[in-house]
């Protein structure tokens, strides 16, 4: 056991944590200001309910000894899973710090969704949603990619600090959800304006200094790997701020600070999976091109198809977590990680088709499982507030509560 | 010249621009209001605190016409804002003394449009 590491991973897991707050402000700034507590409600609601549920069962459905697919169920109220390290996961720090530190990865996850479907959503049906996308579609992809045994990490996929298992895994129920609960009323005609962009920026600074927590925290270690993947974080992320900010620039004529926005926490998605593999020059190609990618999806194509993927969940972090699963494969190097493998520019292909596969096995694993579930509480409890609902906002009719009064 | 003064759901206000557009009347004043008529107000609970009736967010409009546009509009709105429901809104006709453009210090009705 080491106390630097220790210490390292507890304050990384309080990182994460913040994140999903942080995920509310970015998302709450988007949305209208009828619906900005409904959005900040269900992060919250899904901070408590993960949690609970991630020491019940959930972190032993994820990483306890089972089969390729799944996780048992003897770690259920983290029974066995005691102070002491377990050296599968981490020698060094206690088997309950890392318990915790996935946790919080547990409960952003499904949190990333809610962009898809924000402003429309029943509430009593998104509690439900989220209990058993948890358990049969995240606990599953965690512990293919990260548990002992998983088929994902037995193929030698590689995924640092989760662009399969939280970004294209969220991004896609992300594309599912919005396809499946239908547009916003009008969205088709005036796309509703976010409603305070100060709040998006807010948003996004907590997100990338959690994202600190969530890539450099993956190492499990306060070391040079740790060092490596702070620094590719930073430097992706501001790689995409700029890179999107041009294109607006050069397609609209003015930058927007929504679009760096946009652009910092694609770039952030992107280098995810990549952070503990790959150098710094691998870091700003994948910045810089993360924004190109994501623009294209929420910018060009998303208008052109039509569906409402409202604050672009799967835009920015399915198409952003794609692209740094394919990208770890292109320029993972062994010098910045023996642990890990060299990427195709480094002289092995095979990495690339390993991380190929499982982007596709995510892909669809988390479309089907995702729509199943979808079209199952839909049937019974109904997804969708009905129209006059959502005329007055999720916050007056979800909530009984309002964010902003007009008179005092 | 009148004045007409709609009060109408939020939710319908794009509607209502959009058939107006159509009636050719462009110019006109949006306010955010609160307010209740016949429809009951929402329900809001603070920390288990009940508040009842509160006044319902709606939204206001301004639009000084010419006494030819005065149906058109008045059809253009409920066209866009009628629903049958509680708490469509309403519309009031003014009459309108006198429209002053400021820029060219045109007088009555040239200065509407």
């Amino acid at each position: 056991m080491n106390s630097g590491d220790t210490a390292w991973v507890l304050i990384c897991t309080a990182l994460v944590m913040l994140m999903t707050p942080g995920l509310a402000f970015f998302y709450g700034g988007m949305v209208r200001r009828k619906n900005v507590l409904s959005v900040l409600m269900q992060c919250f609601f899904v901070l408590c309910l993960v949690s609970v549920l991630w020491v019940v069962y959930g972190y032993s459905l994820a990483f306890a000894p089972g089969n390729g697919f799944i996780g048992g169920l003897q770690w259920s109220m983290l029974n066995g899973v005691g102070l002491e390290p377990y050296a599968d996961y981490s020698a060094t720090i206690p088997h309950q710090v890392f318990m915790i530190f996935q946790a919080m990865f547990a409960v952003i996850t499904p949190a990333l969704i809610l962009g898809a479907f924000a402003e429309r959503m029943k509430f009593s049906s998104f509690v439900v949603f989220i209990i058993l996308w948890l358990t049969l579609v995240y606990a599953p992809v965690c512990h293919w990619v990260w548990g002992m045994g998983g088929f994902l990490r037995n193929m030698g996929a590689l995924d640092f600090a989760g662009g399969t298992v939280v970004h294209i895994n969220a991004g896609i129920a992300a594309l599912v959800t919005a396809l499946m609960i239908g547009p916003r009323k009008n969205a088709e005609k005036h796309i509703p304006s976010p409603h305070n962009l100060p709040f998006v920026a807010l948003g996004t600074a907590l997100l990338w200094f959690g994202w600190f927590g969530f890539n450099a925290g993956s190492s499990l270690a306060a070391n040079g790997l740790a060092a490596n993947a702070f620094v590719v974080t930073n430097t992706a992320a501001a790689a995409a701020g700029l890179s999107w900010a041009a294109i607006e620039w050069f397609r609209n004529g003015k930058p927007t600070l929504f679009g760096i926005c946009s652009g910092a926490v694609a770039g952030l998605v992107a280098i995810t999976p990549a952070a503990g593999f790959v150098n710094v020059s691998g870091a700003l190609i994948i910045g810089l091109l993360v924004s190109a990618f994501c623009y294209l999806a929420a910018a060009v194509i998303k208008p052109k198809l039509g569906y409402d993927d409202a604050l672009d969940a799967f835009g920015v972090h399915c198409i952003g977590g794609i692209w740094g699963a394919l990208a770890t494969g292109l320029f993972a190097s062994k010098l910045v990680n023996s642990a890990g493998n060299d990427g195709l520019f480094y002289g092995n292909p095979e990495l690339f088709i390993i991380q190929a596969k499982a982007v596709g096995v995510t892909i669809i694993y988390s479309l089907v499982v995702t729509a199943v579930l979808f079209k199952v509480i839909d049937l019974l409890m109904g997804m969708r507030v009905t129209t006059k609902e959502e005329d007055i906002g999720l916050d007056l009719t979800q909530h009984h509560e309002r964010a902003y009064t007009m008179l005092e | 010249m009148k004045m007409i003064v709609a009060i109408i759901q939020p939710s319908k206000l794009d509607d209502v621009r959009d058939e107006l557009y159509k009636a050719e009347v462009n110019l006109m004043t949006v306010t955010e209001v609160l307010g209740h008529g016949r429809q009951k107000g929402v329900t809001e609970i603070y920390r288990g605190a009940r508040e009842m009736g509160n006044l319902l967010r709606k939204v206001r409009l301004e639009i000084a016409v010419n006494d030819s546009f005065v149906e058109p509009t008045v059809r253009a709105i409920i066209k866009a804002a009628k629903t049958g429901e509680t708490g469509d809104g309403k519309i009031f006709i003014l009459p309108l003394d006198q429209t002053i453009r400021i820029r060219t210090e045109e007088r009555g009705s040239i200065a509407i449009g």
